[in-house]
């Protein structure tokens, strides 16, 4: 190409190393930070290589109940995990029934159904935190685990995603399924299922993250140690009751809080981008 | 598209599940705010009065009302513009590089999978008053670093927290956008003799600019809504109400405060302002950018 400055090249790779690790510098001092003795962190400079304390800070998060929470790290991973998983499962569960009834059925009420599910694409929970608060309440289902995750899968994004993929399939997949005389069931889990495996992950992806990181709703209707999740319990070790909070822990927590949804996303980049991109189409 | 049309009851044994959810966990929470801000309720909250628009005058008329406000507007902007200029400047780079381009795309979009409250944690860590390897280097040129007493520099750590976190966001689409504009274009202007510089203001940064308004109204949203965790785990709306953004209050005045009119006019205002947000969306970006 005739255009081409190499002298651009070499800025361009300069500004893009400095930027990868700007963004990695607060990640990588808390990780340093979490392997130092508490004596070594509050004597003001923090060395930059690893500490003497190595694993000990997380094995007594896991192990230990954690302070201000009442239960080990584990306990907490343990329900994040399972709020992710049940807020990623459950939405494309849900979304992928629901778009498959809205692409490939005719029935009364079909428009009314669309525009009640996408209007949710507006609102986030946070808006109507303090009714939805008292519609759990109501159901009786504060403090759990289904009034955790119900409320959080409120949302059409993954329907949007799947009714538009659904629309681009050819219309002979169908013609051929029932001329060899396939019912609905059959054609959605022998064909569209298959079919749909790539957006499947990459709905994936992003929903475990969204579920995963969740802050506020967590907070507002979970009141007893057994099903906080970790990221929600994070402020505990960062008040500061004596002016500077436990660092060595508070590191260590926010470690653990960060590593699964970011080893998910490495792992499954190519879903990721493309997850992320055609939701917001 | 063909159907299947003599099916009269699996279609809404598909749909029932999403629209139980979306009417119990969506409708229901809405309309009660709605109904909320038209009445007060007593002390005991026992029973409740038709108020007319009295919540609302109230709320809008409040000093800390105003001053949420205008934390919003100061926040929500400084992390639109700036997560976006920085994911701007770093796709054009990468976009420039495209054969390293992956490997630096992976080493810029983990941020997005960090919980914003676990950002707002390593940003605090980092400018803590006593201990912050940051706070050290700002002692160094001059500055008195203290977020826990100065309110414009508890605002300034929760922007930096949620621009970091927010960036590889912007990132990812802007240089999604940056490999769908055809390369003739470009190569056009080179040989009509326009420089780098030239042809980035000339033809890249308009064919962006779709994405870019998309983009705008994604990180507000976001600064609105998803940013409470780095505030609550870092400053708690402090100090003195100088980081206290829209939502913060709405939590504090409907969880912490139980007032249950108060709340819900808020929640109806910031139902409007989004609503806005997304109507002004679909009115001016008619044509997304092609991706693929």
């Amino acid at each position: 190409m005739r255009y081409h400055r190499p002298g651009l090249d070499v800025a361009a790779h300069t500004l893009l190393i400095i930027g990868a690790l700007a963004f990695m510098l607060p990640v990588i001092l808390a990780v340093l930070a979490s392997t130092q003795s508490p004596g070594t962190l509050f004597s003001g400079t923090l060395p930059l290589s690893f500490g003497t304390s190595g694993l000990d800070h997380y094995m007594t998060l896991l192990t230990e109940p954690v302070r201000g929470v009442g239960v080990p790290a584990w306990r907490l991973m343990l329900n994040s995990l399972l709020m992710a998983l049940g807020i990623a499962v459950g939405k494309l569960t849900i979304a992928m029934l629901a778009a498959y009834a809205l692409v490939f059925f005719r029935f009364p009420f079909r428009r009314c159904c669309f525009w009640l599910i996408f209007m949710t694409l507006m609102l986030p929970i946070e808006v109507r935190i303090v009714p939805t608060y008292g519609v759990v309440a109501e159901l009786g289902l504060l403090d759990s685990y289904p009034g955790l995750v119900l409320p959080l899968l409120a949302s059409a994004t993954a329907t949007f995603l799947f009714r538009q993929f659904f629309l681009t399939l050819p219309p002979e997949l169908m013609e051929a399924a029932r001329i060899d005389g396939a019912g609905p069931w059959r054609f959605f889990i022998d064909i569209l299922l298959p079919l749909s495996r790539t957006n499947i992950a990459a709905l994936f992806v992003i929903m475990f993250i969204y579920g995963w990181n969740q802050y506020l709703w967590p907070l507002v209707t979970i009141t007893s140690a057994d099903h906080a999740t970790l990221v929600t319990s994070l402020k505990r070790l960062t008040i500061a009751t004596d002016g500077t909070p436990p660092w060595h822990l508070a590191t260590a927590m926010t470690v653990l809080a960060l590593l699964p949804p970011v080893v998910v996303i490495i792992l499954m980049q190519r879903w990721f981008i493309k997850g992320l991109v055609d939701t917001e189409k | 598209m063909t159907t299947f049309q003599r099916h009269r009851l699996t279609p809404w044994l598909l749909m029932a599940p999403q629209l139980v959810i979306v009417l119990v966990f969506f409708f229901w929470p809405a309309f009660t705010a709605l109904r909320q801000s038209l009445y007060v309720q007593d002390a005991f909250g026992l029973g409740e009065t038709f108020a007319g628009l009295a919540n609302f005058t109230r709320v809008l008329a409040s000093r800390s009302y105003h001053e949420a406000l205008f934390n919003t507007a100061i926040f929500s902007l400084s992390v639109a513009l700036g997560a976006m200029a920085l994911a701007l400047l770093l796709a054009v780079m990468a976009d420039r590089v495209l054969k390293a381009g992956r490997v630096y795309r992976t080493l810029l979009i983990w941020p997005y999978a960090v919980a914003p409250a676990a950002a707002g944690v390593l940003w605090m860590f980092m400018l803590d008053p006593t201990l912050g390897v940051m706070t050290r280097a700002l002692t160094t040129l001059g500055i008195d670093w203290n977020f826990r007493l100065d309110g414009t520099q508890a605002m300034i750590l929760v922007i930096i927290a949620a621009i970091w976190q927010q960036m590889s966001y912007n990132f990812v689409f802007f240089l999604a956008g940056l490999q769908g504009i055809p390369a003739s274009l470009l190569e056009a202007s080179a040989i009509d003799g326009a420089g780098p510089w030239r042809r980035f203001w000339t033809i890249t940064f308009p064919l962006l600019s779709p994405i870019s308004f998309f983009l705008l109204v994604m990180n507000t949203i976001y600064a609105f809504f998803e940013t409470f965790g780095t505030i609550d785990t870092t400053t708690s709306g402090g100090p003195g109400g100088a980081t206290r953004t829209l939502v913060y209050k709405l939590y504090q005045d409907g969880i912490v405060g139980l007032d249950l009119g108060g709340s819900a006019a808020q929640s109806v205002l910031l139902m409007l302002m989004v609503g806005l947000l997304t109507l002004i969306q679909f009115r001016y970006v008619e044509r997304r950018v092609q991706y693929h």
